[in-house]
């Protein structure tokens, strides 16, 4: 093997990391800006040119920041955890796509770090791992507030991984490949949201659960628990686990627009444009910018929910996990399954297009039962 | 190193259930330094998983001494602590207590003045609803509520900076009247308010009222039964939620309450959301009672003409030897008040504020005593949150719209 494949493969994980721990800095500038537009207020704006500098501002301070450790913590798992919780964040990234690929020094160099042809499966795993981290670190604290946090997380991230591993499956189903790179050429002509609009919308959800975004951010309730799993946390291992939430949202917002969304490939109706001006196919370098308009766009969409609802309560979280978002992706990936095997055996498109109809009317439906659950709670009042 | 003492639950044995002793139940501090008990505020939790089986208030963190510092200070300058009390209703406060000072004296207050503390404390209770709304949001992690709601509320605080200079211990309301008129611009101040609230108070509605998480949080939460709250002493909206139709406002009515039309919401169902729906419009109906008596606010003076209770104005004192002479006195010695006690009590937003107050024959009281609303409110918590989970614990608390300067006194 040639040595600089090494080379071109460890410069693609430094790079990814380096663009994941940037992101991370400025996704906190952005999502507060963003709440501070909705919140009628200003954001910070002191700091550099429309508050750029912020983001290294905050840096400078959680470094020098004294570290505390409380007494009688477990010491050794007390540091491990937040490394636990940010690793996984950082590495999951290694299997997305960000772009086709492009001539350098006479050698193709490919976008993305890993062409896994299990992508999701690992996808799947990494994600697993994150909940260790938040268990320990809520559990090695001694604080009992911290250990209802590591709790609450474990119990919600395992029910939410199996409505978010029966969303993959759909993506994995349309797309007829468990590559990340398959999925998203298997976009081209359009894109998955527009087959399964339903499952998209429930991978949104889920994920906010997933990375404990708010209306599900059970493990570090401030308002109940203060800070959560990361009460005794301060200086840089706090600045870990701030950093690990934050990756996860980017990253999850990667899976999101990859799976779902066309990943780096441009809206299937503005390839032919101008002779396919817009096409990632021929500039190869608009594959990262469609990848990052995407993710953008759907990071602003967790802020934008998280500017507007109260917090789910916990036990109804895992109610709605269990007993509405489980039957409701089931159905889904059922539906998903069934088209896709009728119109490959009876050649009809029409059997294709009946999955999104019908798995609209399955969320509608789901909707429809959470409202009537509601209404009955409230004695007609609502 | 300080030395590190583990607390047994052998402590708190009187307090908790047997289950506590065992480890079957944990026992967890909320508070004083907590961001949703609502000030210094804690409460000890006896926990199983999540579900509250005992919750104990313990108050007195923000203890100032208020009451007994009265007794220290002539009857005008003891107004100024008042201010203190309910830091959300200070002008709630200036009146309830002014008006203990009215009875114990008999002194006159002319027919503006008396529109002018309607007015403001109206005001008042509309930012003080709002400060309770934005919070109790807040605790529900609708973070947004809270700064809509604060930027209403700053309006009203700037039209108390425009009145009195200050925007929250304003001790505007004094006996016999208030500090001075209302400069010019009030009126338009106050016309703005009320042009812009309603569009305001909708757009709050819109956000919370139909909002299926929202519901999901308060619809059957902390149910307050109507015999609970009167055997507490519950007053105020939490006693209007549970089904009791009592204001003071309605019921005894004061500082010519009774010209005005408005409506006392009432629901029955003494559940968060109920609390939630009456306050919400208490809103309405208080600024409705805004707008009439901005309507029909007399002209006149704004001071009582009593010269023995009433400092003369700076006009005066330059031309009359008595004005010079009751102004010195006033403000060196102070009124003195007959050798009686009485007991005044008006409409908080919190409930039923009352002023005891009792007289010695000199000018300062022997004896102050607050009936603060936010105590006897506080007062059903362990009651009604017993089953519930620890958030609920948060949004009932937030509910039961405490202010720990007013518990602690």
């Amino acid at each position: 093997m040639d040595w600089t494949i090494w080379l071109e493969w460890f410069l693609k994980g430094l790079i990814l990391c380096l663009l994941l721990l940037t992101g991370f800095a400025y996704l906190t500038l952005y999502e507060r800006r963003a709440l501070a537009r909705i919140q009628i207020r200003v954001g910070p704006n002191r700091a550099g040119p429309q508050g750029l500098l912020q983001p290294i501002a905050d840096a400078i301070k959680l470094i020098f920041k004294e570290e505390l450790t409380p007494a009688k913590v477990y010491r050794f798992v007390f540091i491990l955890a937040p490394v636990l919780t940010v690793v996984p964040s950082l590495i999951i990234a290694a299997v997305i796509p960000l772009g086709t690929s492009f001539m350098l020094f006479g050698r193709e160099i490919t976008l993305y770090v890993a062409n896994l042809n299990v992508g999701v499966l690992y996808l799947m795993s990494i994600a697993s791992i994150a909940v260790y981290g938040i268990v320990l670190a809520g559990w090695s604290s001694n604080n009992k507030y911290a250990m209802l946090g590591g709790i609450r997380s474990s119990a919600q991230m395992i029910s939410y991984e199996i409505s978010l591993g029966l969303c993959f499956a759909i993506a994995i189903l349309l797309g007829n490949s468990m590559n990340l790179n398959d999925l998203v050429e298997a976009q081209r002509n359009i894109w998955f949201v527009v087959v399964q609009p339903a499952g998209a919308l429930v991978f949104m959800f889920v994920v906010l659960a997933e990375v404990n975004r708010a209306p599900f951010d059970m493990p570090e309730a401030e308002q109940e628990l203060t800070a959560g799993y990361h009460a005794e946390y301060s200086g840089m291992k706090f600045a870990l686990f701030f950093m690990a939430e934050y990756q996860k949202m980017i990253v999850v917002s990667m899976i999101g627009a990859t799976l779902f969304f066309g990943g780096y490939r441009e809206p299937w109706f503005m390839t032919g444009w101008l002779n396919g001006l817009f096409s990632v196919d021929r500039f190869w370098f608009l594959g990262p910018a469609y990848l990052f308009i995407k993710v953008i766009l759907l990071l602003f969409f967790m802020i934008w929910i998280r500017a507007t609802w109260p917090r789910i309560r916990y036990d109804r979280l895992m109610a709605l996990g269990w007993k509405i978002l489980l039957p409701l992706t089931l159905v889904i990936a059922f539906i998903t399954a069934t088209g896709i095997l009728l119109q490959q055996e009876l050649n009809n498109p029409l059997f294709y297009w009946s999955i999104p109809i019908l798995s609209i009317i399955c969320l509608l439906a789901a909707v429809a039962f959470i409202y009537r659950d509601l209404r009955r709670k409230s004695h007609g009042r609502f | 190193m300080a030395q590190l003492e583990e607390v047994g639950v052998e402590k708190y044995k009187h307090l908790v259930s047997e289950r506590a002793l065992t480890g079957e139940t944990m026992l967890l501090n909320m508070g004083p330094q907590h961001p949703s008990t609502h000030g210094v505020l804690r409460l000890l939790l006896e926990l199983d998983g999540e579900i509250v089986v005992n919750c104990i208030p313990d108050v007195g963190f923000l203890h100032t001494g208020i009451e007994k510092n009265m007794e220290a200070k002539t009857y005008q300058k003891a107004e100024v602590m008042t201010d203190r009390l309910d830091y959300m209703n200070p002008i709630g406060n200036n009146l309830a207590y002014v008006m203990a000072v009215e009875k114990l004296v008999d002194v006159d207050v002319p027919p503006r003045a008396q529109a002018l503390r309607v007015i403001l404390t109206e005001l008042q209770r509309i930012a003080s609803h709002l400060v309770w709304l934005g919070t109790s949001g807040l605790d529900l992690a609708a973070m947004s509520m809270f700064l809509y709601c604060f930027r209403e509320r700053e309006q009203i605080l700037d039209i108390f900076e425009l009145v009195s200079g200050q925007r929250m211990m304003t001790t505007y309301i004094r006996p016999g009247g208030v500090w001075r008129d209302v400069p010019v611009e009030f009126e338009n101040a106050v016309r703005d308010f009320i042009k812009i609230f309603p569009k305001r108070v909708d757009e709050y509605e819109s956000l919370l009222t139909k909002n299926p998480l929202f519901i999901d949080r308060t619809v059957g939460i902390g149910i307050l039964s109507r015999e609970v709250a009167l055997s507490h002493g519950v007053t105020g909206p939490m006693l209007r939620a549970s089904g009791v139709d009592w204001d003071l406002r309605k019921a005894r009515p004061y500082m010519g309450y009774e010209q005005y039309d408005f409506n006392v919401p009432v629901r029955p169902e003494g559940d968060t959301y109920a609390r939630y729906l009456v306050r919400v419009r208490e809103l309405r109906e208080s600024l409705k009672i805004v707008e009439q008596a901005l309507n029909r606010l007399p002209m006149g003076p704004v001071r009582s003409e009593n010269r023995k209770i009433v400092p003369p104005p700076r006009s005066e004192i330059g031309v009359s030897m008595e004005a010079l002479i009751h102004h010195f006195k006033l403000w060196t010695e102070g009124f003195p008040a007959p050798k009686a006690s009485v007991y005044s009590a008006v409409e908080s937003p919190r409930g039923e504020l009352g002023v005891l107050l009792e007289g010695d024959g000199g000018p300062k009281p022997v004896r102050v005593h607050m009936r603060t609303p936010s105590f006897d409110n506080l007062s059903v918590l362990p009651e009604i949150v017993k089953g519930h989970l620890v958030a609920d614990l948060v949004a009932v608390l937030a509910s039961t719209d405490i202010v720990l300067g007013d518990i602690d006194r």
